[in-house]
């Protein structure tokens, strides 16, 4: 299969295609055969997508399948995955059909509902895999589109502030970006991503208005990079929309922003700030070290009082974040691989949290935490399966939550030792806000009325969380897996970054 | 065998949390005992045939991330084979006490199954605490500290219902992860000096470490004494140590049980376990040391004075286990680590044996915990008064002064050589505050110990007439476990005195060390060579990156047991004076004279109150950290987010909300809806043509 990473994109794309165009109808039988033809491409795509995973080869550091076609009006069609993006590319398809299966008790617009989540599926996978500028760009800016219906038409009451909310922070940031893009394309005359990771920006001080700006060229386009992926990860202080975005956002929707779609931004800082604008990197990496643990703390302890439990996860998650980019501008081995796997381990973990906030949310239609408590008496699977998700959230070894944190402190520690210090009370703080969430929820004794005939999971949830469950735990006690496959090109990326900042630093003394 | 050692908790635990719907709840509580029972028979195999060199068993690779490579493996010597057998004894015997102790319990309605998860939890605390004890590497000992936190966590908030319970959890956990965030610091800047964690590649770099700095925060400190002092902050947190000692009060919610297995024998000693595990560093870090002696040696004195006015049962014999880890501290921080492990040992058989009779007596009693309601007991329940002598005379330090230069071993219960083993390594330390705070703190264990046997089988019968009448001794699956802890606190001492603390070449030989000075020393190429000199012998020793040979580590110039044996005969008696000051003040105070105690808090009240509410100290950290830190998060959300900056962000968007508005008033109808979707959908037909198109070029 050359064209195998083509085929695992547009899959869902074609299938969302085929149930505009075909399928009729809004009763029940029209509703469950949408579900059906989302849920069985997504499982297609998963299993395509098998074929990437066992067909790399993690010892090339280069790029591996690539496919390249002309396209129109000069630009190229270009696809390809390296040891960086092809997690990412799994993570979305394994996470997919477990978020179009949770969704299966949608009434509104069902069909609607799938073909979103088909096309953000595509255009997901598209930003991964796309090694061309404009390629990257398009999916980048359209997978926005997606969630903000998503978000905008089945969300909460509020869903109209929140989508729009979502949209105006990325999309401020990402016109930045394209300026930046723009600029890059016509300084190294070509959009190709691969050669743009050979080509060497200036970094010469240049004067604008007045301003000196150490690092030029470099300075400029990483700061317009930033604005987009800072806003994406979120980052402190740009964060505020997540919390709303998840609060108002249905369930599925949730699980896929807090999943994957933040992960973008970390993707794009390890696909383009660090390798082509290494001095820029290097110049700002206190200011985003800082800016990380600052988010860690900051985001936890508004965690800490949180009414809402959506709320309360989203700002885990920020606080979670800061973790990657911390450890991404550690610039070591530990920081980089700590940071793409804390993104992988954060997926799982905090889209089975924002199911389990699903579960209840179902049943009780609130959010509220003081609706709940003592769960644990009718429901004791969904207690288990929440103290687990829990404990993997707080960082517990022998689940994947640990081993992003643990290695992404070590790579603080080597690069900052006061950011390392901050970074690491986030330990005590995630456990104060996670356990506390938990007990007031699912501990004590079961008195509220509203609560007395709560039914526990059913045997669709339960088969919704085993595959996550399986995944923290795997990842936790044997993260080889993944760090074997990210390693070499961590390290290449290192490799090159470092070999980089001599030059420059050569270059800048003559 | 090691391996069976350390999985069949686990699987227990699989089994019986998970499989008791298919083996019922009486399966998997005898299920859980049988395994238990013969990973302790195991242990003791292997401690009595361990030949007291270190051997290493990998299972499977864990983290491999640059040159940061980790696996999960056994390390077994010396100092792992007496942490099995501490744990799996007490474990095996507990989970044996626990199915007479948990076959009713008031908590729970009849319908609710309790049993079979208990044990579970029971057993896979075993899991973790031995995962604890046999790592070879920091991180797995990471993982079993935050597993024994865990289970920890689960069996204090055991019982689900009650709010007390669950807030108890919860402070254990935050609190030791207090500690855990000085661990984890520690261990990155272990990695950061040495490019590892692995033990054996640390442990070689011992030296080194004390001979460079690190810069960390505003300094540069010496990099073994701060390495060495984050990690005793880990410690702190899970041993209880002064200023991360107020969960373990709290951490009584739990089933008793649990309180002899966790909070008693095992799970609170892991720090100790740490910093002599951890000896070929702590060694090498001086300041390190002496902050751990005034750390253990306050936290022995304090938490023996707040014990002295406790009236809960439980309470006062968990501040006694805070106090006695003081005491293990100061042996560990002076050096004298076989004192530390000896006082390891016995506190874990005459501490269990406590709180497991302590639960027969809080059984006998309907589950009443005051003991301003007891009284008269010891006809009622005479096997469990018995039994609670025993636990006292031991902890107390009861024996014969002197006897050592008699028999070859002093004649007394287990506490009477541990302790003052610890007492006269703290005198010969040269610290005098250690040595003096811990013979008042002697003082005040035989005085709290006393008055909770008077209180509780002396006396008048106090409090509800009903519970009295009814009092009545537990079921034999209870007291055999106590029966079988006794012979521990009797025997205990006297038989591994010499190996510890008493007989130098029994010592080395018990550990696997080198001898010192004038003795051979093996080099990298395996040929026998003689070093004259100990200093060197190490220096040498370590220029080739090789760790210490032993279980522990002795410094050429530690010579802190040689010192003990010689301390004066007032020092080597003073603790035994101290505990029959105690012991004669208690009798004055609750048998002679029973109203002394009480005209003795009415005139001095402050002091009363003062040692009541434990030094104040949960109300201090509420009003200093839980209330600010609340409140921060609360000015964060509603002034930060909600205020800055939404409110900058609105402003900037104040022109194009009222357009965005419109539109969105047009989504609901759908046309942005569909057009939207369209945009999309061509887009992506566009480049699905593309690759289409392009694929057949």
């Amino acid at each position: 299969m050359d064209n195998v990473l083509s085929i695992v994109t547009f899959l869902p794309a074609l299938a969302a295609l085929m149930l505009a165009l075909f399928l009729r109808g809004e009763d029940a039988v029209a509703q469950k055969n949408a579900k059906v033809v989302a849920l069985f491409a997504t499982v297609i795509t998963f299993v395509i997508s098998l074929f990437i995973l066992f067909g790399f080869d993690p010892e090339d550091t280069g790029f591996q399948m690539v496919e390249e076609a002309d396209w129109i009006m000069g630009l190229k069609y270009k696809m390809g995955v390296d040891g960086i993006s092809v997690l990412f590319v799994m993570l979305t398809t394994a996470l997919m059909p477990l978020a179009i299966w949770s969704a299966w008790d949608v009434k509104v617009r069902v069909k609607e509902y799938m073909i979103a989540f088909l096309l953000l599926e595509t255009l997901m996978l598209g930003v991964f895999t796309a090694l061309d500028l404009v390629l990257f760009y398009l999916f980048f800016e359209a997978g926005l589109i997606p969630m903000f219906l998503i978000i905008g038409i089945w969300g909460g009451p509020n869903r109209i502030y929140a989508a729009f909310k979502f949209f105006l922070y990325t999309f401020l940031g990402s016109v930045l970006m394209l300026i930046a893009m723009i600029a890059m394309y016509v300084d190294a005359g070509t959009t190709d991503i691969v050669t743009l990771l050979g080509h060497e920006f200036s970094h010469d001080t240049i004067t604008v208005l007045g301003f000196h700006i150490v690092g030029g060229f470099q300075t400029l386009a990483f700061l317009a990079f930033f604005a987009s992926f800072a806003v994406k990860m979120p980052m402190w202080p740009v964060h505020t929309w997540l919390p709303d975005a998840h609060v108002q956002a249905p369930t599925a929707g949730s699980v896929i922003l807090a999943a994957i779609l933040l992960k973008m931004g970390g993707y794009g800082f390890l696909r383009f700030s660090l390798p082509m604008f290494p001095y820029a990197s290097e110049l700002l990496s206190n200011f985003v070290l800082w800016l990380s643990v600052i988010a860690i703390v900051y985001a936890s302890l508004v965690a800490l009082v949180q009414e809402d439990m959506k709320k309360l996860i989203a700002y885990s998650s920020v606080a979670h974040m800061g973790y990657v980019t911390a450890g991404i501008f550690s610039f070591n081995q530990q920081g980089l691989d700590g940071a793409i796997f804390q993104m992988i381990s954060h997926g799982f973990v905090s889209g089975a949290l924002f199911l389990c906030v699903g579960v209840i949310y179902d049943r009780m239609h609130t959010r509220q935490i003081d609706a709940f408590g003592g769960l644990v008496k009718n429901m004791p699977a969904y207690a288990l399966v929440f103290m687990f998700f829990t404990m993997a959230n707080v960082g517990l070894p022998g689940t994947s939550g640990f081993v992003g944190e643990f290695l992404t402190i070590i790579g603080m520690f080597q690069a900052n030792t006061w950011v390392a210090l901050v970074a690491a009370t986030g330990v005590i703080f995630s456990a104060s806000y996670a356990l506390w969430l938990y007990r007031r929820v699912v501990l004590g004794d079961l008195i509220k009325e509203s609560l007395k005939t709560i039914k526990d999971m059913n045997a669709r949830e339960k088969w919704i969380f085993a595959p996550l469950v399986a995944m923290t735990l795997v990842l936790g006690v044997y993260p080889s897996l993944v760090t074997d496959l990210i390693g070499p090109s961590v390290t290449a990326l290192l490799d090159n970054y470092h070999a980089a900042l001599p030059m420059i630093a050569d270059a800048a003394t003559h | 065998m090691e391996s069976i050692v350390l999985f069949a908790p686990l699987v227990g635990a699989i089994v019986a949390g998970f499989g008791w719907r298919v083996i019922g709840e009486k399966g998997a509580q005898y299920l859980t005992t049988g395994l238990l029972f013969l990973a302790a028979i195991l242990s003791w195999v292997l401690f009595l045939t361990h030949d007291g060199q270190t051997h290493h068993v990998t299972i499977l690779r864990w983290i491999d991330s640059g040159s940061l490579s980790v696996d999960w493996g056994i390390r077994l010597d010396r100092l792992t084979t007496i942490m099995l057998i501490v744990v799996n004894t007490v474990s095996a015997l507990v989970h044996l006490y626990s199915l007479g102790y948990m076959a009713h319990d008031e908590n729970f309605n009849d319908d609710e199954p309790y049993r079979a998860r208990f044990f579970a939890y029971l057993s896979f605390f075993t899991f973790t605490m031995l995962m604890l004890v046999t790592a070879d590497n920091l991180l797995q000992m990471f993982f079993g500290w935050e597993g024994v936190g865990l289970a920890s966590y689960l069996l204090i908030g055991f019982y689900i219902k009650k709010p007390s319970a669950g807030a108890a959890s919860m402070k254990a956990f935050i609190v030791n992860r207090v500690g855990d965030f000085g661990f984890i610091l520690g261990m990155a800047g272990l990695f950061f000096m040495t490019d590892s964690i692995r033990l054996d590649d640390v442990f070689a770099q011992g030296p080194a470490l004390a001979g460079t700095t690190l810069h960390f925060l505003w300094n540069d400190w010496n990099a073994a004494n701060l390495l060495a002092f984050l990690l005793f902050i880990g410690a702190m947190g899970k041993s209880a140590q002064l200023f991360l000692h107020t969960w373990l009060p709290d951490a009584m919610e739990g089933p008793t049980p649990v309180s002899a297995l966790i909070h008693a024998a095992t799970m609170v000693t892991a720090g100790v376990f740490l910093v002599t595990r951890m000896s070929p560093i702590f060694e090498y870090a001086p300041q390190a040391q002496m902050f751990i002696v005034y750390i253990g040696a306050t936290t022995a004195f304090f938490a023996a004075t707040v014990g002295l006015v406790q009236n809960d049962i439980k309470r006062v014999i968990a501040y006694s286990t805070c106090s006695q880890l003081g005491y293990m501290f100061v042996a560990a921080g002076v050096g004298a680590y076989g004192p530390a492990m000896f006082h390891l040992l016995t506190h874990a058989f005459f501490k269990a044996m406590l709180f497991l009779s302590a639960g027969s007596v809080i059984t006998a009693m309907h589950h009443e915990q005051d003991m301003r309601n007891y009284g008269g007991l010891r006809k009622k329940i005479p096997f469990t008064f018995w039994m609670m002598i025993i636990g006292t005379l031991a902890i107390t330090g009861v024996g014969i002064p002197f006897s050592g230069e008699m028999f070859g071993v002093p004649i007394g219960f287990a506490g009477f050589l541990s302790k003052d083993s610890i007492i006269e390594s703290a005198y010969a330390s040269g610290i005098g505050y250690a040595f003096w705070m811990l013979v008042i703190a002697a003082l005040f264990t035989s005085f709290y110990s006393w008055r909770l046997i008077f209180l509780t089988f002396f006396g008048k019968e106090r409090g509800d007439h009903h519970a009295h009448e009814h009092a009545h001794e537990s079921p034999l699956v209870m007291l055999v476990p106590i029966g079988v802890l006794s012979l521990g606190a009797i025997f205990g001492g006297m038989l591994w005195y010499n190996s510890f603390f008493g007989d130098h070449t029994k010592f080395t030989e018990f550990f696997g060390l080198p001898h010192h000075a004038e003795v051979e020393m093996v080099d990298g190429h395996g040929e026998a060579v003689v070093v004259a000199e100990g200093e060197e012998m190490h220096a040498e020793a370590h220029a080739e990156g090789m760790a210490p040979q032993g279980a522990i580590f002795v410094a050429a110039d530690n010579t802190i047991l040689d010192d003990a044996h010689h301390a004066p005969t007032w020092v080597k008696v003073s603790p035994f004076i101290a505990m029959l000051i105690g012991l004669v003040m208690a009798m004055w105070f609750y048998i002679w004279s029973p109203s002394l105690p009480k005209k003795l808090a009415e005139s001095q009240p402050v002091a009363y109150r003062f040692l009541l509410n434990k030094w104040y100290f949960d109300e201090i950290y509420d009003a200093l950290i839980v209330r600010p830190v609340l409140a921060l998060g609360r000015f964060f959300w509603k002034r930060g987010d909600e205020g800055t900056i939404d409110g900058a962000i609105n402003g900037l968007a104040m022109g194009i909300v009222p357009f965005f508005t419109r539109l969105a008033g047009r989504a609901q109808t759908g046309f942005i809806f569909t057009y939207a979707f369209s945009m999309v959908l061509g887009i992506v037909l566009l480049i699905t043509w593309m690759t289409i198109g392009g694929g057949a070029q």
